[in-house]
């Protein structure tokens, strides 16, 4: 495996181009402080998004299992999910690496064995890149989700504090007893 | 077929890179999710406010009066003239960049128009233009823009995506209060009635019923007798609470949002068990009351005049009950209009008298003015004095951080009394990284009026910065509570964790005393305030 020892000796310098490639997706002030400020406190999307591809780097290198490239993953994704971003522009950093691999080894892929080997690679970023997209649904999902569930406890609760809410009583009412469905199914026999 | 786009046009629509545009020149985009809808115009016409209407901040037309142009510039000449602060604030800027990168709405969304120097220049712009010369004679050059729909709809969107949390100004080497700033811009937007509904409707049944929720006298009543039954039911002691009683020697006001919304309703109950040992213990008299039924003060966000008029309620329930002084609950925003504004607004309240606590003796200079006491350092000032019977060891599953609200620890120096407390109540408690609590806490993200359904992307995206802080300690120390003093905060934290930290709940600080309170005479408890079962009793 010629082309994974090469990016293995050169990963510092990948994961910096990707990392600066990743940046550029923002407006050029917020990339000049993405890139500035190393405290993960006082930036968490650039250290979150430096951590990540970092991993996620040694994942399409070392292989892992997707519980690992999800950790990694969906901390970057959760943000971009949420920013001035379409979810192709969310998740299309991924594919940034491909370019930055072909740039850095153009004469070593000239050799046929690490061509094959390229090609591989490129392929696992794709995979990558699919896995991206699918947390990108899921974080917009939580979104409507905790958004429909706040609205639900904001007035439900309310309500049923307030005991305009009856549940349906545990022991069989004598007076409302369950409308028996007909045997057929048909509801005009 | 012949509709479907060619390879090459289909990623030739992917654009990778955003504008590199001069700002002024970089156009509002009003995005979905990141705005509060507009003001329902009978809330707006029911607080006297000026032209009540039906608008959407998506819509091309504003439905704007004729003259707007006129209004707006008369507001801020009038408002330049009555608030030496406002004028100060609009020249001495040295854009140095000092507070650029502190905001969580910069932090959390990437958008260089909510670094607060930007956010405050979008104004300053207008400024420049209508009162200065070189912005007259130099125009853009001396960084003056004339005031047009597209600057206004700017405008709009980016003072509404500030939270008054003031974390900037802490770094500012001027003291530029950038939350004025945005109290300006709003006050100037309510003029031609651009208010957001989310503010604008709590404000009207603020005025009306005296809550934000617009609950009448009875159904609050009702709401604290449902958890006098719970509370009967956990602790075995039927608890008395006084409503609109002449006499009292304290009123108690907190935010509605206590009584109707969890997780504050458990931070209610608290106050009732805590108020209910005082008075068996040592024959304190607090009173609550169903006029001044709401502690926060959404006019705050919305004009001086509005932020005064909400305020004065408070005061003419205690006059009218004869209280001696006001112990207020655990809420944001009213701490800055009370520590704030209050003293010189509707105060000094000379017909109260200096607080007091008769149970220790403690005289709490810093309310001389306002008379009124925060419930974090009266408890504090009781357990210092070693007047509470406690048993923290029933907070044990609670692995605890604190989140310093914005207006209580910024607004008022409110530091080390709730932690006071919760380290006298619970015995598992590690702070956030130093960076992100105290004076330089984060904001929830949702303050100021922003806590609505439909911009929750502006919330996750603002709350970033505390929720990654909090991630780190439940990740470090298996955190799985925060605790803090705002009931924004509690409203808000909670879907904050939802997104960011699952696993971590939101707790207030009196809830956790009231968990760890020995009443006289009470059962032996199993379970918490939220009927859950304490620690050792999970097979009760």
């Amino acid at each position: 495996m010629q082309l994974n020892k090469l990016l293995s000796q050169r990963k510092a310098d990948m994961v910096k181009r990707w990392f600066d490639e990743v940046v550029k997706t923002y407006p050029g002030e917020t990339a000049q402080f993405l890139k500035r400020q190393k405290n993960q406190f006082a930036n968490p999307v650039g250290s979150t998004t430096q951590n990540g591809l970092e991993a996620l780097f040694d994942v399409l290198i070392q292989g892992g299992d997707s519980e690992a490239v999800n950790s990694f993953l969906d901390p970057i994704i959760r943000i971009r999910a949420l920013q001035n971003f379409t979810p192709s522009q969310a998740t299309s950093f991924i594919l940034f690496l491909k370019n930055i691999v072909k740039e850095s080894f153009r004469k070593e892929i000239a050799d046929p064995q690490v061509m094959e080997e390229y090609l591989e690679f490129t392929s696992r970023v794709d995979d990558l890149c699919l896995t991206a997209f699918d947390i990108y649904a899921k974080c917009r999902e939580t979104l409507y989700q905790i958004q429909s569930n706040e609205m639900r406890n904001r007035t439900f609760r309310a309500f049923e504090r307030a005991g305009l809410v009856k549940d349906i009583p545990d022991e069989e009412s004598p007076c409302l007893r369950p409308v028996k469905p007909p045997v057929s199914g048909d509801c005009n026999t | 077929m012949s509709d479907f786009p060619k390879p090459d046009q289909l990623l030739s629509n992917i654009d990778r890179t955003p504008p590199r545009t001069d700002w002024m020149d970089t156009p509002v985009n009003i995005r979905k999710g990141m705005y509060c809808y507009a003001a329902n115009p009978k809330s707006v016409e029911y607080t006297h406010l000026p032209f009540p209407h039906q608008w959407n901040p998506t819509d091309e037309d504003w439905h704007l009066p004729e003259n707007w142009k006129e209004i707006l510039h008369e507001g801020f000449k009038v408002r330049l003239e009555r608030f030496r602060s406002f004028k100060i604030f609009m020249d001495i800027c040295v854009r140095c960049g000092a507070c650029a990168d502190k905001c969580h709405f910069f932090i959390g969304t990437g958008d260089p128009k909510n670094m607060p120097v930007l956010r405050a220049e979008l104004l300053r712009s207008v400024y420049r233009n209508d009162f200065t010369l070189a912005g007259k004679l130099l125009g853009r050059v001396a960084g003056a823009r004339p005031m047009t729909m597209d600057v206004l709809k700017e405008l709009w969107y980016y003072f509404f995506q500030c939270t008054e949390c003031r974390r900037c100004s802490v770094f500012c080497p001027y003291g530029i209060d950038t939350a004025e700033i945005t109290m300006m811009a709003r006050e100037l937007f309510n003029l031609i009635g651009l208010n957001i509904d989310w503010i604008a409707t709590p404000v009207a049944n603020c005025y009306r019923t005296g809550n934000h929720l617009g609950i009448q006298p009875h159904a609050f009543k009702d709401m604290l007798d449902f958890f006098v039954d719970d509370l009967e039911e956990i602790t075995g002691i039927r608890v008395e609470p006084n409503f609109n009683k002449k006499g009292a020697d304290i009123l108690f006001i907190t935010p509605s949002g206590d009584v109707f919304a969890d997780p504050g309703t458990y931070t209610c109950m608290g106050y009732l068990l805590l108020f209910h040992y005082l008075k068996e213990v040592y024959g304190l008299d607090v009173t609550w009351s169903t006029y001044a039924s709401e502690g926060g003060n959404f006019g705050s966000f919305t004009s001086h005049e509005m932020m005064k008029r909400l305020n004065s309620k408070m005061y003419a329930e205690a006059k009218r009950l004869g209280v001696k002084w006001i112990l207020g609950g655990e809420c944001g925003h009213m701490w800055r209009v009370i520590n704030q504004y209050m003293g010189t607004m509707n105060g000094p309240a000379d017909f109260l008298e200096d607080p007091v606590s008769p149970i220790t003796g403690t005289l709490f200079e810093n309310a001389r003015s306002t008379k009124m006491v925060h419930i974090s350092e009266f408890t504090a000032d009781l357990i210092k004095h070693g007047k509470l019977n406690l048993d923290p060891s029933r907070n044990d599953n609670l692995i605890l951080t604190f989140h310093d609200s914005c207006n209580p620890s910024r607004g008022m120096g409110m530091l080390d009394e709730p932690r006071y407390v919760i380290q006298n109540v619970a015995n598992h408690f590690y702070e956030m990284p130093p960076n992100t609590i105290r004076e330089q806490t984060f904001c929830c993200g949702s303050g100021s009026g922003l806590n609505a359904g439909e911009d929750m992307e502006l919330r996750m995206a603002g709350g970033l910065p505390r929720a990654n802080a909090v991630k780190y300690v439940h990740e470090k120390h298996g955190v799985n509570m925060l605790a803090t003093i705002c009931a924004i905060d509690r409203a808000a934290l909670p879907t904050l964790m939802d997104y960011w930290v699952p696993g971590v709940g939101v707790t207030g600080v009196t809830e956790m005393v009231a968990n760890a309170l020995i009443l006289p005479g009470e059962g032996e408890r199993t379970t918490n305030l939220r009927g859950e079962p304490l620690p050792g009793m999970e097979d009760e």
